[in-house]
């Protein structure tokens, strides 16, 4: 009887619409998802390992690899600094104009790339407003690595904060109160209260920040001036080479991209295992 | 070391919390502030703490200018309602966390502070949940050790707000005996908010009975139950809220 009359629970649907939507969104996952990662890798490797491997040690995609990554380490310490601060001071006071800022740093997410790119293109080129002085001066901001930097900063300027604000609003003030009213001065109540409470949020903030830094595109493109083993950053050396016909190059190269990537998720996932008690207390609500 | 409060006034953009409060205490009393919610009662609890400054008026304590000494350096012992405990701590860190966080030359070393936590935890009745965190506590629970956090600094005055607020009626009763005598033990100041009249008249020494920013009445808990001076305290006293 039990095996016939498996009592079924008051949310749970029908056997066919449980399968149905399963495959549904496996279907979908690997369609959009898993399907393209993989051509990424099996067009790279269709010369074989050893062609792939030169594609990517060659002098113009080292260059390529070197500089998207001095710019990550610049623009997402920088931005993650900004991040915190921002959020802290959104989340933990009350001051006028508060709204205004949230927008403001809302604006690199609506605004498209391509014109983040023109305008600093617009500020810092040679036409532009303080292309002048700057010549003077022989300070190179426009087709050099600050240029691609500042690009990087602008456009991944909001993931720390958009991470961190919601979390922060949502903790509220109750233990940095309680921190202060225990003797502890403001930079130890967010050394030891704060930063605790928000780390994981953080970290989640940085690794996006970070995948997005080593693959903007747009925005870097307006800037860098495409000169080869130069500025072009990894995503814009994917481009050439691709235009060139080199796919193996081009798919060599946007393989580590996407490893580089998949090694900061695999990182997060093996630091959540490893504090899974810690996350747990952290957002336990009252 | 009594405490006096004299004319506090706080404004807030939509309301008056404070309207002109006085009141006096002598060293080592129990005061209850009772009142329904909007009365001010919590706004003049943070102002003892120094979470919060009003826009007029005075308090001294110990001979001290009250509201001239900085949250940080007041020692008062804060409760606060949802125990605002550090949930990424275990129960001994959040308890250790007022003596870790002095300057250097105060800080009691490692062994001192590892022998005080003890000794609070056996006085709230907590000896073997050190090494939990919050979330892994029951709700009395987590009120002891809000408790003995706010004791670990020795402090000089006790606050708690709402300090059974959030637990059910069986519990809120037991901790309420213990809380008393907890207090007989200590002797500290202690100022408590509530809405709960039993719990006010139960456990006070002086009840102030709060109304719209303003003292209705402040007396003992025999005085204010057998002649309450306006209309409101004697309607707040009528109707029973649990």
């Amino acid at each position: 009887m039990s095996a016939l009359f498996k009592p079924r629970r008051a949310t749970e649907d029908h056997v066919l619409v449980r399968w149905g939507l399963t495959a549904l969104a496996l279907i979908y996952v690997g369609m959009f998802l898993f399907l393209p990662l993989l051509t990424v890798f099996k067009e790279a490797l269709g010369d074989g390992l050893g062609a792939a491997w030169n594609t990517i040690t060659e002098p113009d995609a080292l260059s390529a690899i070197r500089l998207t990554l001095i710019t990550a380490a610049i623009a997402v310490p920088l931005n993650a600094i900004f991040g915190i601060a921002a959020s802290w001071a959104v989340a933990k006071f009350d001051f006028w104009g508060k709204g205004f800022l949230v927008t403001l740093i809302d604006l690199p997410f609506s605004v498209s790339p391509v014109v983040s790119g023109l305008i600093y293109a617009l500020v810092f080129g040679l036409q532009g407003w303080l292309g002048g002085w700057l010549r003077d001066h022989d300070i190179r901001i426009i087709f050099a690595l600050p240029g691609i930097i500042l690009a990087t900063i602008f456009v991944t300027f909001p993931f720390v904060a958009r991470e961190l604000i919601p979390l922060m609003n949502d903790q509220g003030r109750d233990e940095e109160e309680a921190a202060i009213s225990l003797g502890a001065s403001g930079w130890s109540t967010f050394w030891h209260v704060t930063l605790p409470n928000i780390k994981w949020g953080l970290l989640y903030g940085v690794l996006l920040c970070n995948a997005r830094a080593m693959g903007e595109f747009g925005a870097v493109s307006v800037v860098s001036g495409h000169i080869r083993g130069l500025t072009e950053t990894m995503p814009l050396h994917i481009e050439a080479l691709y235009n060139d016909y080199q796919y193996v190059g081009a798919f060599a190269v946007a393989s580590l991209l996407v490893m580089l990537a998949l090694v900061t998720l695999t990182l997060k996932a093996i630091l959540e295992w490893r504090y899974a008690d810690e996350i747990a207390a952290v957002h336990h609500h009252h | 070391m009594s405490l006096t409060i004299d004319s506090l006034s706080k404004r807030y953009i939509s309301f008056e919390a404070l309207n002109g409060v006085s009141l006096t205490a002598p060293q080592g009393a129990f005061v209850a502030l009772l009142g329904p919610s909007g009365s001010g009662k919590t706004t003049l609890l943070r102002i003892l703490g120094g979470l919060e400054f009003p826009d007029s008026g005075s308090v001294h304590f110990a001979d001290l200018n009250w509201l001239g000494v900085p949250a940080r350096e007041r020692r008062a012992g804060f409760v606060f309602q949802h125990y605002a405990l550090f949930r990424h701590m275990t129960v001994e860190k959040n308890i250790a966390f007022g003596l870790s966080v002095k300057r250097w030359r105060d800080r009691p070393n490692r062994k001192e502070i590892a022998r005080r936590v003890r000794e609070l935890l056996a006085l709230v009745q907590l000896e073997g949940l050190g090494k939990r965190y919050p979330s892994q506590l029951s709700g009395g629970q987590r009120q002891r050790v809000a408790l003995a956090r706010a004791l670990a600094i020795e402090p000089r005055m006790l606050l708690l707000d709402e300090p059974f607020g959030a637990l059910d009626a069986k519990v809120r009763k037991e901790l309420r005996a213990w809380l008393r005598q907890l207090h007989e033990m200590l002797g500290l100041t202690t100022v408590f908010v509530t809405h709960d009249q039993d719990e006010a008249f139960d456990l006070a020494d002086l009840v102030a009975v709060m109304n719209g920013g303003k003292i209705e009445q402040y007396g003992s808990p025999a005085d204010v139950r057998q002649a309450p001076r306006t209309a409101f305290v004697q309607e707040f006293i009528e109707t029973r809220v649990h």
